[in-house]
């Protein structure tokens, strides 16, 4: 393979993580809550995009925003219900408890569909640009995750519950003197996370098999892409995960497969060590 | 309840878990066992995550670390009791190196990068085929004699490394050393102020939270006499252990050893009946104790519960 293949084929993969990891930066820079739900949601939406698919024929670009608003219903009644009694607890707290709800969809998930590997298949074909090969899929794939994430930049800048959504990220107190209803911003801001991982479910469905056992690893590639990109901000996300991306292809092709995520995990050790606030720097949520 | 009658409760609780080849059927010997493995890591997991308040979830990576450790000394021909002690030093040494390099941060990134340690040994162990056998595990020695003989020689270990890690916390709690934990837990910078050496007391509060929780790995694997990745990195170990702990009362010194008698009985109780949701109602427990038990059982109080419940998120004080 040559270095330009594994640099296209790294890009392709890091506009997915970025779309996968972009939800679970904004939950963590706005509700200061680690979200070990966020693993299984991808998951879930992958499954239901697929049994759309599979069961009732549904075409999965179809079956995206639907599949997307009902895992964005399930996060808001969630915060709403329960974890907006504990945001303000220690981390201990929210982890535990995020990771207690992990493990009742997890279970849910594992007896209704099953741990066998299911995935979309499109038939699209591949494209061949000189010695590029690259199947159509993943780059609709690609394509997907960088509108998804784009739309939730546009959504944070232009609309106004994405500018409660920021004040409140910049300074809680300030924002609910100003009128913002905090408790409900929290719902919204864990619902579009909820939402953007349910999407990303979709869109990895259509491009990888998805199983339940693949929950903890999605979730530590979103550790990874926020701490390598800089916590709680859309470009952040999206450098986190080109970064991850190209250096899991390059190191997949120089050490072996397998190395492949120590180098991820080696990588963002290093960065929460001596720059916390990531490659991009950026604080605010914008 | 006062503090000689939970010393005398502890004993008779010990007591009846020693003695349960006495009375009881193999099964439940292998029960007592966990039970006292698990109450040794939640004691030790209690010195970081209790005493000092900080959200570790590396117990797995330091349990897995001396499960290897001490097997492949033990296949490199040390004797069992010297590979367990060799597990321990080096699965302390090993967190007092990392301590200096992690404990720098706080909060959400500690707890991320502790998550990532546990990650990256993993991976470490199973991608060095050579040493560790990948993902194929490694057969340890077998410890001779019959299953009961076997059961019995662990149950007496096991409860041995639990009563030393409760000497230990038992001392910690009482020394100038708990005490300086506990000002880091309430406020790390004042501590400073005052003259905590709050570095120092935190890479040995990690340390302590890790080096037992060796003895336990290699202890373990020499019970079981086959160790691999995926069972000795377990990540629902990692987050297992400090429930276990909060179940009890964090903090506290008798809090890890009924935390993690509930739990396990809890358990026991429902992996027989509901095998198909067993981790649906762990994490069912986890929602109940975060809801309903934030001190733990052993700081039960009804007024709190009735506030939790009716409690919104804006009325609630930063903490």
């Amino acid at each position: 393979m040559t270095i330009l293949q594994t640099l296209v084929n790294g890009i392709v993969l890091g506009a997915l993580y970025a779309c996968l990891a972009v939800g679970f930066s904004l939950v963590w820079g706005v509700l200061n809550i680690i979200n070990m739900l966020h693993g299984s949601l991808i998951i879930l939406g992958g499954y239901l995009t697929f049994f759309a698919w599979h069961s009732y024929g549904i075409h999965p670009l179809l079956a995206l925003p639907f599949v997307a608003i009902f895992i964005f219903c399930i996060g808001y009644v969630l915060q709403l219900t329960l974890i907006n009694r504990v945001v303000n607890e220690p981390v201990l707290t929210t982890l535990t408890l995020t990771f207690g709800l992990d493990l009742i969809l997890y279970n849910i998930m594992n007896v209704y569909y099953t741990a066998t590997p299911v995935r979309v298949t499109l038939d699209l074909g591949i494209v061949q640009i000189g010695n590029i090969v690259m199947p159509v899929d993943r780059l609709l794939g690609m394509a997907l995750a960088l509108i998804l994430t784009g739309l939730l930049y546009v959504v944070m800048r232009g609309s106004r519950i994405g500018r409660a959504i920021v004040a409140v990220r910049m300074d809680r107190t300030a924002a609910e003197l100003m009128g913002v209803r905090v408790d409900r911003i929290y719902a919204v801001t864990f619902g579009i996370g909820a939402l953007m991982a349910g999407a990303a479910g979709a869109v990895f469905s259509m491009v990888y098999p998805v199983t339940t056992n693949l929950t903890g690893a999605f979730l530590g590639k979103a550790f990874v892409v926020c701490v390598i990109g800089g916590l709680g901000s859309v470009p952040g996300a999206l450098v986190g995960g080109l970064v991850l991306g190209i250096i899991e292809s390059f190191a997949g092709q120089f050490f072996g497969p397998q190395h492949a995520l120590t180098v991820g995990f080696l990588l963002m050790l290093f960065l929460l060590v001596v720059k916390p606030t990531g490659l991009t720097g950026i604080k605010g949520y914008e | 309840m006062s503090q000689a009658t939970r010393y005398v409760l502890f004993a008779i609780w010990v007591a009846a878990l020693a003695a349960t080849p006495l009375w009881a059927d193999n099964y439940t010997v292998r029960l007592a066992i966990i039970i006292a493995m698990y109450s040794a890591l939640a004691l030790s997991w209690n010195f970081i995550g209790g005493f000092v308040g900080y959200p570790s979830f590396s117990t797995a990576a330091f349990f897995g670390l001396g499960c290897y450790a001490g097997a492949l000394t033990q296949k490199a021909g040390l004797p069992m009791v010297g590979a367990w002690v060799f597990a321990t030093l080096f699965v302390g040494a090993f967190a007092a190196v990392l301590g200096v390099i992690i404990l720098r941060l706080r909060g959400h990134y500690f707890a991320i990068a502790s998550f990532a340690i546990v990650e990256v040994v993993r991976l470490v162990i199973s991608s060095w085929g050579d040493l560790t056998g990948g993902g194929d595990g490694l057969n340890v020695p077998l410890v001779t004699g019959g299953p009961d003989a076997v059961a019995q020689t662990f149950l007496a270990v096991m409860i041995v490394i639990m009563l030393t890690v409760f000497a230990v916390t038992v001392f910690v709690d009482r020394n100038r050393l708990g005490f300086g934990l506990r000002c880091i837990k309430q406020n790390e910078n004042a501590a400073d102020m005052v003259g905590v050496d709050t570095t120092r007391y935190k890479v040995i509060a990690y340390t302590l939270s890790a080096m037992f929780c060796g003895t336990v790995g290699a202890a373990y694997a020499s019970w079981t006499g086959y160790i691999d990745p995926s069972d000795s990195f377990s990540v629902l170990m990692t987050v297992k252990v400090p429930v276990m702990c909060l179940l009890g009362g964090a903090g506290t010194v008798f809090g890890p050893i009924v935390g993690t008698t509930a739990f396990l009985l809890l358990e026991e109780f429902f992996w027989a009946r509901f095998l198909e949701y067993n981790r649906a109602i762990l994490g069912a427990v986890i929602v109940i104790l975060i809801f309903f038990l934030p001190g733990g059982l052993l700081r039960i109080s009804y007024r709190d519960m009735v506030k939790r419940l009716t409690g919104r998120v804006s009325q609630g004080a930063a903490p």
